[in-house]
């Protein structure tokens, strides 16, 4: 499972060779280790594909005494949510994963950690919607979480997926945030997938981290009642608070990934992860797997004379608006969606239009491609810029889409 | 332990935003009093989470947890967990719920958190109905009982609770009423010193809801028992153990009054009366207590 290997240090800055810890494994074991390495007090889980292996890969650490915690297995994902919001409340750190329906189900909960302010840490693997029962690739269950206040991380690698875990730990905690954070991946994708990601050492870690110090607590010495009623000007208080944690959130996260990139080398991006968007005049939007594939696309179209650039969305809250505007003054805009809003269009086409209005007039068109788990090889990619760049698409193409059968 | 006797200490501040002749104030006081002030308590949607008051207020002497309707037992599992592994596990961790948030919303929470050995005391204050959202049925509500959603009268009879807590063989439950506070407050009291889950079901009568008169609250609970209408026990170490008029009722010792005789004080059995009386159904109401007692008999005596 693990092997160590050599390479250069950048920990600290120290420089010199150090061992390097290598674990090669999947997005879900990877994320288990991330999770146990943050050390939460309390981890409560409930078991649904794909997620299933993360949640035995922290049963094992418990069963290995890695993991010294304690380890909730809940009756339900809501269950799941409940628990952790009740240890959260006593002042520990607390982490559980989902997937789809089971994100789903917590949907009430999500909305309560929120606005308590608990820094809860959760693993989505992104995952279809029923019925019918499919369990491969679709970012319909997290979109559909969009305005619970959590922020919100898409992931392409399981390097990332570590790293992004840690860091959630350090953005949710902070002071000016307070906010449970949401890491998504895409089923099998990178659930099941190995790969190999850098380690860092349990001190290292404890020492990046440090101890979680909450903004309340459930405390016998002081007692406080949270939660009760609340009348209409003072929950507006609450939500603009939150408002403001997102926006401290966002400029945040640049300086957190900074910071780790110092500490530890690996950086991911900040809100987006842009590649050769330099001297890009079109440039592609998409979020998780399909962001890390369309990496292939951008290299073979440069190679073809495309001037083509990635910006691969790394939140999807808080939303990157000014980013987006940014890239739209010297870049035209294709979106790929792997979620569809019915009766519009896909969220994040949505979104960027909505970041652009009154600020740029740059083309931007919207595709919805890999519903379902439907594969998005680099080549559909390549395929869809390529339509987008010749055309003057007025509304979303459902790309590859296959009539039904009679 | 005389009534006298109980200690001083207060939890449930003045002011607080109860109906005048609540019972759940009653019984929080009582509470309270058996597990001291270090005790975090969670309480999901119910007349409690209107009772503690106004925001920036409470009207609560301990940390007070507010948590949706179906969560209270997996949040004191969260909450009894995390004192935990701050070395805390002598903090008292009470899940407050009403019988909807038990019998009904919450029962599939307050399940898991029985069979995960959860260290906690999950206390139900059991009006019989949904009243913090204005009288309808819930699980517990008896048979013949008007409510807003059951207007001719409830057409079932309600579940039995304490069959389903014994089902998980918990090392603790009770039932208890706010009309007898020694039996509660020793009850309270004992749960507190048991490790793993505890239950116990309060009876509260509830004036709005049950349509009586506010300084008959008390009245109510002593009818509920003279009657037979709710029973007073205790389940330890799978030792079933009936208190007060309750063992005297179940062992024969004396008779039980005619159900009727506590629901007539009661308006929302008042169509059972009139305009004219509804024999049919007074008498099913009288058949299914006498049937729950002989199932205590069969099983305990």
């Amino acid at each position: 499972m693990c092997k160590r290997m050599q390479c250069k240090s950048n920990n600290y800055g120290k420089g010199g060779t150090t061992m390097k810890n290598i674990m090669i494994n999947t997005g879900n074991y990877i994320a288990a280790k991330a999770a146990i390495m943050a050390k939460p007090d309390v981890v409560a889980a409930y078991p649904i594909t794909p997620q299933t292996t993360l949640v035995e890969g922290i049963a094992n650490y418990v069963a290995s005494g890695e993991y010294k915690g304690e380890y909730i297995c809940v009756e339900s994902e809501h269950s799941a949510m409940c628990a952790c919001i009740g240890a959260a409340a006593t002042g520990v750190r607390t982490f559980t994963a989902t997937s789809s329906h089971g994100l789903l189900l917590m949907h009430e909960m999500l909305h309560w950690a929120a606005l308590a302010r608990l820094p809860i840490i959760m693993c989505n693997i992104n995952r279809v919607v029923g019925p019918g029962w499919n369990i491969w690739a679709d970012e319909n269950d997290s979109i559909s979480q969009r305005d619970t206040g959590w922020i919100q991380f898409y992931c392409s690698s399981n390097q990332e997926i570590f790293d992004t875990v840690i860091q959630a730990f350090k953005l949710g905690e902070h002071k000016n945030v307070a906010l449970p954070v949401m890491i998504n991946y895409n089923a099998f994708i990178l659930s099941h997938t190995s790969m190999p990601a850098e380690i860092p050492s349990q001190k290292e870690i404890d020492d990046y981290l440090g101890k979680y110090k909450p903004l309340w607590r459930l405390d016998p010495e002081n007692p406080i009642t949270f939660g009760n009623i609340i009348m209409p000007a003072d929950y507006e208080k609450v939500r603009r608070a939150m408002q403001d944690a997102h926006e401290n959130a966002k400029k945040l996260i640049p300086e957190i990934a900074q910071d780790y990139k110092k500490k530890f080398g690996n950086f991911h991006g900040d809100l987006i992860e842009k590649y050769r968007c330099e001297d890009a005049e079109t440039i592609l939007l998409a979020m998780g797997a399909i962001g890390a594939e369309s990496k292939v696309s951008i290299d073979n179209m440069r190679k073809e004379g495309y001037k083509i650039g990635l910006a691969r969305i790394r939140t999807f809250r808080p939303f990157p608006e000014e980013e987006i505007v940014k890239l739209a003054k010297k870049a035209e805009l294709i979106v790929i969606d792997r979620n569809i809003s019915c009766g519009y269009e896909g969220a994040l086409f949505t979104e960027t239009k909505g970041a652009l209005y009154g600020k740029s007039d740059a083309k931007v068109s919207g595709f919805i491609a890999g519903l379902g788990g439907k594969d998005v090889p680099y080549n559909h990619v390549e395929d869809i810029c390529k339509k987008a760049i010749k055309g003057k698409l007025k509304k979303t193409i459902w790309y590859g889409f296959e009539e039904v059968k009679k | 332990m005389a009534l006298k006797d109980l200690p001083d200490t207060e939890c449930v501040l003045p002011g607080s935003a109860a109906c005048p002749g609540c019972p759940a104030t009653i019984g929080l006081r009582l509470v309270f009093k058996a597990l001291g002030k270090n005790t975090v308590m969670v309480v999901p949607a119910c007349c409690t989470a209107v009772i503690e008051s106004l925001y920036p207020n409470t009207s609560f002497d301990i940390p007070v947890m507010n948590i949706a309707f179906e969560a209270a037992a997996a949040g004191a599992s969260g909450v009894e967990a995390g004192l935990r592994m701050q070395g805390k596990s002598d903090t008292t961790v009470v899940a407050w719920a009403g019988d909807g948030g038990t019998y009904d919303i919450g029962i599939q929470a307050l399940s898991g958190a029985l069979e995960r050995g959860t260290n906690f005391i999950y206390i139900c204050y059991n009006n019989q109905i949904y009243s913090n959202t204005g009288i309808q049925r819930s699980g517990a509500t008896p048979l013949g009982a008007w409510t807003t959603t059951t207007v001719g009268g409830k057409t079932e009879v309600r579940k039995e609770m304490g069959d389903i807590i014994r089902a998980h063989h918990i090392p603790y439950a009770a039932q208890a009423c706010i009309s007898y506070p020694e039996d509660l407050y020793n009850k309270v009291k004992k749960a507190k010193e048991i490790k793993g889950p505890k239950y116990i079901e309060i009876l509260a009568p509830c004036p709005p809801g049950w349509r009586f008169p506010m300084e008959k609250t008390v009245d109510m609970g002593v009818l509920a028992i003279e009657t037979g209408a709710w029973a007073l026990y205790e389940f330890e170490n799978e030792k079933m153990t009936f208190n007060g008029k309750s063992k005297l009722l179940l062992e024969k010792k004396i008779q039980p009054k005619p159900v009727e005789e506590w629901i007539k004080y009661q308006g929302r059995f008042r169509h059972l009366f009139k305009p004219t009386r509804d024999e049919k159904t007074l008498k099913a109401i009288q058949e299914n207590t006498d049937k729950v007692w002989e199932r205590y008999r069969e099983c305990y005596l």
